[in-house]
């Protein structure tokens, strides 16, 4: 079941765009996707709809190949807004809905109820030029989420919008999951994903870097984070061997260690030099495996 | 199918439903309106500037017979001119005329010969029909006295100003009689144009429609539902059916308002409007070449709008075509004098001309069957042939992206398409 990516290949003339990837999204949960931009994720939702074909490799969702006798199940946002600037905003997401399969009245309370949802009510007979770059990007996600699909795919859910709104946002895309749909989405913000996905893959020039649980991302990146608040300056604990890189605030540093074992170290070496306020052993964040591993990338 | 019919409704409604598409409707039937109605607004706006005064001429007349006479003659005629008899110099009265407190004035005589001889002087050449009408009547006078000096009785003169009964005949198997085809030539020439514009017009509105959604990315969406070659023909369809309803507003209120004009003048234009004398087959041909040049031209501008991403840059995109447009008018303009020229019975077989040119050649010529037949299968079988190339470039057309605005990216496009 779901939706699998089996050892897909894509590429424009000489250039790969997406190399080997494979990736399998259960039913009811949702699956982050990150990568820096270029690396190939547009590229991918692309196949995953459809609208271009995989050079090697196979897509399916469900056992299913992905067509346009599909496409009702499948709601896509995508990366770029796209909607009709001269349209209205009920006018469009009824026009899209129907698209996508839906009886006009069905699509027509469909979008009031979102609309109310997200808050826009007001903006109903509007056209979408008028609205501001938040709230057209709140109608993106009603159009891509109002025919209620089985299978979600958000190419940057969260750009242009205020924390408030990112949070409205949040909750709306996890109720969606809760009520079963699965979910794809990329992003560029590590927080985001750490929240919200069980699973992620991060990718870059089109080659799958790490993939899987987040958790088991966590624990087999090794690397974690020492966190010392001291009086004392804390410069020289850089040549302790196995702490691969140290940032230095006004309070202490946070040094990024191989393993626990170095920590310990790192702690002993401190309370020689004097006391110590605060002595902390972090999880990696996936911002920091994203650095470590893109970075790798680009050596 | 259903997918087909909303893409359809909605680039016909929401096109239909805008300010500007409202707008210029109005206007156009508004300037028919007023187009009809000219020749009596003019009267009536003339009427108001007080311009219905006389023209005055100041005569001088050496002759000392000749004046009565011309104010009789231009009496019988009711010109709206008034003579007035002067003994002033002609120094004094170029004074007069510079000053333009006159039109003109006019020194008559005799020569040696009994000849009418006038000399007209005027501060502005640019009227022609205040002399021409003195001319006329100047020359009916001297008709006139040399009769009398001839002896020669009114039925002598008239019969020796009798027409000949001078008649053309065309024995081309092609032509039709002299009047039937000036008959024609204006009722071509009025389609042709509605012909030409609505082409121009329409495809340059797709291509700029199907740039739009590029633009603004809700292509990808749209795709991402619809298979691209059903949305760019949808697309198609439903401007066309936009353009067909506009034209049929015009047609209609043209019609109106010749039927209606207080004028009630016959011109060409009014009988055209009037449809007296109106040839059936040729209406017919004009719907079937614009029905068909319009498919030409739209499923090109289809294809051409789906290679730029930014609206901007549609109307470089859609240069070429524009002047191939422009090109079939002025092959098919060049005809309306003559119709049987060897070249535009070659380019009306030449797909992007035929819809103007073999409209020309039909409506102008009694032209076997199989000619237009021959014409419009060669257009159909372009047609499909572009509709089936275009999707292929479309396809991969609309999801490139980057600054694209020539037509070598027509195999970047095709080759995306495939993958």
């Amino acid at each position: 079941m779901a939706l699998e990516l089996e050892r897909v290949t894509k590429r424009f003339g000489d250039f790969t765009a997406v190399d080997q990837l494979s990736l399998k999204v259960e039913e009811g949960t949702m699956y982050g996707f990150l990568g820096a931009n270029g690396a190939g994720k547009t590229t991918t939702f692309r196949m995953i709809l459809g609208l271009l074909t995989p050079t090697e490799g196979n897509i399916s969702w469900n056992g299913r190949t992905i067509s346009y006798e599909t496409s009702p199940l499948i709601g896509y946002l995508p990366e770029e807004r796209g909607l009709y600037p001269k349209m209205k905003v009920l006018d469009q997401l009824i026009f899209l809905g129907q698209l996508r399969g839906m009886k006009k009245s069905a699509a027509k309370s469909a979008a009031l109820h979102w609309l109310d949802r997200f808050e826009v009510p007001q903006n109903t007979n509007k056209k979408v030029e008028e609205l501001s770059k938040g709230n057209q990007q709140k109608i993106q996600v009603i159009a891509a989420l109002l025919h209620d699909p089985q299978l979600l795919i958000l190419d940057e859910p969260f750009s242009g919008l205020d924390p408030v709104n990112v949070e409205m946002l949040k909750k709306a895309i996890v109720d969606f999951r809760n009520s079963g749909a699965t979910i794809l989405f990329s992003s560029h913000r590590m927080d985001h994903v750490e929240e919200l996905c069980e699973q992620l893959s991060i990718i870059h020039h089109g080659k799958q870097l790490v993939s899987g649980k987040l958790r088991d991302v966590k624990r087999s990146f090794g690397k974690q984070n020492v966190r010392i608040r001291a009086d004392f300056p804390l410069l020289e604990l850089e040549s302790i061997e196995g702490v691969t890189t140290a940032h230095h605030s006004l309070e202490g540093a946070v040094f990024q260690v191989e393993d626990e074992r170095v920590a310990h170290t790192l702690l002993q070496a401190t309370l020689q030099k004097g006391p110590i306020r605060q002595f902390e052993i972090e999880e990696p964040s996936l911002q920091d495996i994203f650095i470590a591993k893109v970075g790798e990338g680009h050596a | 199918m259903r997918e087909f019919w909303i893409i359809f409704k909605q680039s016909f409604l929401t096109k239909a439903k805008t300010k500007s598409f409202f707008i210029t409707t109005l206007i156009m039937v508004a300037g028919i309106f007023l187009f009809a109605n000219l020749p009596s607004i003019i009267d009536k706006v003339g009427k108001m500037m007080g311009s219905e005064e006389d023209d005055r001429v100041l005569v001088v007349d050496e002759s000392g017979v000749l004046f009565d006479r011309l104010l009789e003659q231009l009496q019988q005629n009711e010109q709206g001119i008034s003579l007035e008899l002067t003994e002033k110099t002609q120094d004094q009265l170029s004074e007069k005329v510079k000053s333009e407190e006159i039109e003109a004035f006019m020194e008559l005589s005799f020569d040696a010969e009994q000849t009418i001889h006038a000399s007209y002087t005027t501060g502005s050449l640019v009227e022609q029909s205040l002399p021409s009408a003195l001319q006329d009547a100047l020359q009916n006078i001297q008709t006139e006295v040399k009769a009398d000096q001839l002896a020669l009785s009114g039925e002598q003169v008239s019969e020796l100003f009798a027409p000949i009964q001078f008649e053309k005949h065309n024995i081309s198997e092609t032509a039709k009689s002299e009047e039937e085809l000036n008959q024609a030539r204006v009722l071509v020439y009025v389609l042709m144009f509605v012909i030409y514009f609505a082409v121009i017009i329409y495809s340059s509105m797709i291509a700029t429609e199907v740039a739009t959604e590029k633009s603004s990315r809700v292509m990808e969406i749209l795709i991402s539902s619809v298979s691209p070659v059903k949305h760019m023909f949808a697309k198609v369809l439903g401007i066309g059916s936009l353009g067909i309803v506009q034209i049929l507003v015009y047609a209609v209120s043209g019609f109106l308002a010749y039927t209606l004009s207080s004028a009630g003048e016959k011109n060409e234009l009014s009988a055209f409007f009037s449809l007296e004398n109106l040839e059936v087959s040729t209406l017919v041909y004009a719907v079937i070449f614009f029905l068909l040049g319009y498919f030409l031209y739209a499923t090109l501008a289809a294809l051409l709008g789906s290679l730029v991403s930014r609206t901007e840059d549609v109307q470089q995109m859609i240069m070429p075509m524009s002047l191939l447009i422009v090109a079939a008018f002025i092959i098919a303009a060049t005809g309306l004098g003559n119709p049987e020229l060897g070249y535009l019975k070659i380019a009306s077989f030449i797909p992007f001309f035929a819809p103007l040119v073999m409209f020309l050649r039909v409506g102008m010529l009694d032209l076997p069957l199989w000619e237009p037949l021959l014409s419009i299968g060669i257009m159909v079988v372009t047609i499909f042939i572009l509709g089936w190339f275009g999707a292929k470039v479309y396809r991969g057309g609309v999801l490139m992206y980057g600054p694209s605005r020539s037509l070598k990216d027509l195999k970047k496009a095709i080759q995306l398409g495939k993958e």
